[in-house]
């Protein structure tokens, strides 16, 4: 094919997911002179599982990509049917704030802001191949010959990447949701010398709210008090009518037709050659795995609020068409339920993410990026995540200056691109509170105190935005200092108060400071005992709270994390031979060059690097002080 | 990973024995603060210039009871072996006021020193010339490959079982509350704190058993139960000396259970044996024979290995008759001394006697016929003839440390549990547990958790 120059850009991204539209306002917003090509601009942004955002530990990474500057926060905060923050018990940690959004609106809303964004250009075109010079990424090539050259280029490809639908037998060379798949891509980047996988997930069907007897079915209602994603948005202004969701069970006879027909599912079949998720079982894997179980529960919620069309949370499958319409006219209120969309598993391409710095560039070629499902990963948040970073990074390398690596102990956002690069993955990643090992200092609520300066910093935030920042901080700090100095006298008042909270009367002063620490006990209920009390807005109180309250464990935790710290900034050599060094192992040898680790920590935390192996290297590092 | 640990490290630094004066040494960021809950003084050893004895008492925060008489040594970073925080007690020798003071000093922020562990920080810390390094390299990975084989390997089979018997039961609680979290529309967790408590009880039961095998503040090996008799002057506590002027003591010893016994371990062959010098079986009144005799026998019947020593130079009396006739059933060595002097004895008898036991003939003073006692034990070892004591024992000073701080983290999950604090914490405190108790069966915990949960739970949209 003739191929002609079309332009030449700063950055160049390619998808118009989450996490592509990520990193192109990212790099946009910086200053730089950005194209977004997706394969179809109907998909950008396009919610292609499940019509919700955030959750366990996927509500943290929203709120830091917001603090970071991001988008996917206002985005849902605009768009959200029903809003809910999840293990409220559990403690401040593992709050979590999940919505349940308008598709439509959300891709819409989405692109609206991409078109809309200065320096950001957007592109309905296939790209088949990218341009590598000298080990350094110049450009792209599209289906239609279009040469675009640029200084970066974020890959973000998502599942589009070689990408084929599996509906039991009947297996559809194309992307999700019938979209083009990116077929020829991945020839290019192989021929560049990128490793590729092969991973699956699946989507259940779609079906007609008319037909589903929500009589049979536990309504699920949103929280009347409504929390934003975004640090810019007040929770009374986002007030709105809510949607619900309605949960159900399969039955005896579900399981059994999935028995009966196992022997046509793609997966038990060997059809399937993609790794698919243990966090996204179809219903298949569900009744094989845990066979003794009666019944398996699922959610019914609303694609969006202007269709009829409802997602089967649960419930997804590769089986063959006629067999879905049989399970699901087993569960339990959908007897005479009418599928609008089948469902279906689908395989694509994405890289082993080792082959990543922490920037999210490639070690081997410069100026080359990947983000979100293409570096292994599952789900919008984490999407966004490594796209907001990916964004951020395109330009640092454009501009030259230092990218931005956030540490395990600032940011789920750390975790999870540590996870990948250092360990890469076997099944697509999904971000799990479990993962992170400072989970009290990482908290949903705190990811302003914890990023908006970096944000700031990058370019990201504005002048405008920090100020309120900072004076929140500020407030949560003058409160904390007021509280500190309060001595509680030990009145009948008093006791009224405590006894009312079953907490143990006392008999001499205390401080307000340590009662609030009580567990039966806290800021808010104590303040019958603290008149002078200032009005301030809840997402300071709020801060106060957690941060008396669960003092003791946040020190411990702090303490850890410099630890962890220590071993972090004992930095290594990244154009190094290890092969030099004398007393390494030969397999330690192999990871740690295919790895190049920054520091003794994160080579620790490589698979396959004992610690006999970390004493050497650290032997080394004192052996040649000064010469790195 | 405890190469990389920077916490603080105590260790008895000087030969065990009963020398004049022994010394302890603490090194790291709390050695200061440690010093100053325990030593009493008329300065504060955190107010010390660096470099300055100061005099005073080592007591027992928890009583206030004077430990012993000592001098400490307050050495500030970095001009130290170290280059941390360095404090050296020295104090009146022996076993009990040592082990005490190290007792204390532990109980109030230290961890037990690996052996070695000095010298590493010093190496790691640049402390050591740099020249040396390269052969240090050799020894440390050597040594801590083998420290790391040792944890899964040299493990008895029964305490790995059991440390992971104890692990597992500690991962399944979280898995249940991390499972609860991540998927909550999907597991509920109600009755989550009783079960909860209920296994963390019992796991904590479990963990003090296996830490009684251990005795508090000692690094502790045990293996076969091994006892010298004899009549007084016989060469009892010249054999045993022997033995430890062999080098093959292994790092120290502990007083016994009574006063009048001390229990020394040697290295024979590979197997610790732990040797009972009853040595202070002596008389302290008319009555010499009859205690004497009664206290063998009780001894004899508690060990693995008998050592019975009799003197060439002395025909045999009633009461050495009375002992080999007691101890002719049991696993033993006649040790026949002080064959350098005019013979006296009559061996064929006692072979004739006591027909399964080995005899050999030495003399301790001059050094003559120990390889072939050495050889009699070892061959009695290997056999398989001696049988290890059937209890699991933690002889290990990691797998110690490791396991104090498991009981420690499961206590403090009983009084989160208590307080019905929120679940996470209650996960947060597990996971300590579960890492320490990873460190001595080298189950990595990275990944673990999220895997239990998928094998347990069925989750997933």
């Amino acid at each position: 094919m003739e191929k002609y120059f079309a332009r030449e850009v700063d950055v160049i991204v390619i998808g118009g997911g989450h996490a592509g539209c990520e990193a192109a306002l990212a790099s946009a917003r910086l200053g730089l002179k950005t194209i977004m090509f997706a394969i179809n601009l109907d998909s950008i942004a396009m919610l292609a599982c499940n019509p919700s955002i955030g959750g366990s530990s996927k509500g943290h990474l929203v709120r830091e990509v917001d603090a970071l500057g991001g988008e996917m926060g206002k985005n849902i905060d605009k768009t959200f049917i029903q809003t809910k923050m999840l293990n409220t018990g559990k403690g401040p940690a593992v709050y979590s704030l999940r919505a349940q959004a308008d598709k439509h609106r959300y891709a819409a809303e989405m692109k609206k802001t991409c078109e809309n964004t200065e320096n950001l250009t957007i592109r309905q075109s296939e790209v088949t191949e990218i341009i590598v010079e000298d080990k350094t990424v110049k450009g792209v090539v599209t289906s239609s010959g279009a040469i675009y050259n640029a200084k970066a280029v974020v890959l973000a490809t998502g599942t589009f990447l070689r990408s084929r639908c599996l509906f039991g037998e009947t297996i559809i060379e194309s992307g999700p949701n019938g979209f083009m798949a990116a077929s020829k891509l991945s020839e290019s980047l192989k021929e560049n010398g990128i490793k590729l996988f092969r991973f699956k997930t699946g989507t259940p069907a779609r079906v007609d709210r008319r037909t589903v007897d929500f009589s049979k079915m536990q309504i699920q209602h949103g929280d009347e008090n409504i929390v934003p994603f975004s640090f810019t948005n007040i929770g009374k202004d986002l007030e709105r009518e809510q949607v619900p969701c309605y949960l159900s069970y399969t039955t005896p006879k579900t399981h059994e037709i999935i028995r009966e027909n196992l022997h046509r599912s793609p997966l038990y079949a060997g059809v399937i050659e993609g790794v698919g998720p243990r966090y996204c079982p179809s219903i298949e894997d569900k009744v094989v795995r845990f066979a003794d179980k009666e019944r398996h529960q699922l959610f019914m919620e609303p694609e969006a609020e202007n269709t009829n069309e409802m997602y089967v949370q649960g419930i997804s499958t590769s089986l063959p068409e006629e067999v879905q319409i049989q399970i699901y006219r087993s569960i339990i209120g959908l007897e005479n339920v009418e599928i609008m969309r089948s469902a279906y598993a689908i395989e694509y391409d994405c890289i082993d993410a080792t082959q990543l710095k922490l920037s999210l560039e490639f070690k081997e070629i410069k100026g080359l990026f990947g983000a979100g499902q293409f570096n292994g990963s599952s789900g919008y948040e984490e999407a966004a995540a490594q796209g907001i970073i990916a964004g951020i990074n395109a330009a640092a390398y454009i501009k030259n200056t230092e990218p931005l690596i956030l540490k395990r102990s600032d940011a789920y956002i750390g975790v999870l691109i540590d996870d990948l690069v250092t360990k890469g993955s076997n099944e697509p990643y999904r971000m799990m509170t479990s993962r992170a090992e400072y989970r009290l200092l990482l908290r949903q609520d705190n990811a302003d105190e914890r990023l908006t300066e970096k944000g700031y910093k990058i370019g990201l935030i504005s002048e405008e935005r920090y100020k309120d920042y900072l004076l929140k901080q500020e407030l949560i700090k003058e409160e904390m200092e007021r509280v500190s100095k309060i001595i509680v006298t030990p009145t009948e008042h008093t006791n009224e108060v405590l006894r009312q909270y079953g907490s143990t009367e006392i008999k001499t002063g205390m401080k307000l400071y340590d009662l609030i620490k009580r567990p039966e006990l806290d800021y808010f209920k104590l303040a019958p005992l603290d008149l002078e009390r200032p009005e301030l807005r809840s997402d300071i109180t709020e801060q106060v709270n957690i941060k008396i309250k669960y003092e003791g464990y946040i020190v411990q935790q702090q303490n850890q994390v410099e630890q962890f710290k220590k071993l972090e900034n004992k930095l290594l050599p990244t154009d190094f031979d290890y092969s030099e060094i004398k007393g390494l192992r030969l397999e330690a040898i192999q990871k740690l060059n295919k790895i190049k680790p920054l520091s003794i920590g994160h080579a620790s935390r490589i698979t396959g690097i004992s610690p006999a192996d970390i004493t050497v290297l650290l032997i080394f590092l004192e052996q040649n002080k000064g010469k790195f | 990973m405890s190469v990389l640990k920077d916490d603080t490290i105590a260790a008895i630094s000087t030969a065990m024995g009963s020398g004049g004066i022994g010394i302890i040494r603490i090194s790291g960021n709390l050695s200061l603060s440690i010093a100053d809950k325990i030593f009493k003084s008329n300065k504060k050893p955190s107010l010390s210039e660096s470099h300055r004895v100061l005099y005073g008492h080592i007591i027992d925060p928890e009583n206030d009871i004077v430990i012993d008489e000592v001098l400490l040594t307050v050495m500030r970073a970095p001009k130290t072996y170290t280059t941390e925080d360095v404090v050296e007690i020295n104090c009146h020798g022996g076993i009990q006021p040592l082990n005490k003071i190290l007792e204390i000093v532990v109980n109030n922020g230290a961890r037990l020193a690996e052996p070695g562990e000095f010298t590493k920080r010093a190496f790691l810390n640049g402390r050591i010339d740099l020249t040396q390094a390269e052969a240090v390299i050799d020894i440390i990975n050597s040594k801590t490959d083998a420290a790391r084989q040792t944890a899964v390997n040299q493990l008895s089979g029964k305490l790995n079982k059991k440390i992971k018997d104890i692990r597992s039961k500690v991962l399944d609680i979280i898995a249940g509350i991390e499972a609860g979290i991540d998927y909550p529309d999907e597991i509920s967790d109600t009755g989550i704190y009783s079960s909860a408590e209920k296994e963390c009880t019992e796991i904590l039961e479990e963990i003090e058993k296996l830490l009684k095998t251990s005795d508090t503040g000692k690094i502790i090996r045990d293996g076969v139960k091994a006892v010298i008799l004899g009549k007084p002057n016989v060469g009892k506590s010249s054999l045993l000396n022997t033995f430890l002027d062999e080098e093959r003591a292994i790092v120290t010893n502990i007083p016994g259970t009574t006063r009048d016994t001390v229990e020394e371990f040697i290295n024979i062959g590979g197997v610790p044996v732990k040797i009972i010098d009853t040595a202070g079986i002596r008389d302290t009144d008319n009555d010499v024979e009859k205690i004497g005799v009664e206290k063998s026998k009780a001894y004899a019947k508690k060990a693995d290995l008998i050592l019975m020593m009799l003197d060439s130079s002395r025909e045999l009396d009633s009461e050495d008759i009375e002992i080999l006739n007691f101890i002719k059933d049991k696993k033993s060595i006649i040790v026949i001394n002080k064959i350098d002097l005019e013979k006296k004895i009559n061996t064929d008898y006692i072979k004739e006697y006591t027909k399964d036991s080995v005899t050999v003939e030495v003399s301790v003073n001059e050094g003559l016929g120990m390889d072939r006692l050495y050889d009699a034990i070892t061959s009695l070892l290997k056999s398989g003839e001696v049988n290890l004591e059937n209890d699991i024992i933690i002889s290990n000073v990691r797998h110690k440390n490791a396991l104090l701080n498991a009981k420690n983290a499961i206590i403090k999950t009983l009084e989160t549990i208590s307080l019905s604090m929120p679940v996470d914490f209650i996960s947060m405190d597990l996971q300590i547990a579960l890492s320490s108790l990873g460190e001595i069966t080298g189950e990595n915990v990275d990944g673990e958790i999220i895997d239990r949960i998928f094998t347990k739970f069925c989750l997933g949209k």
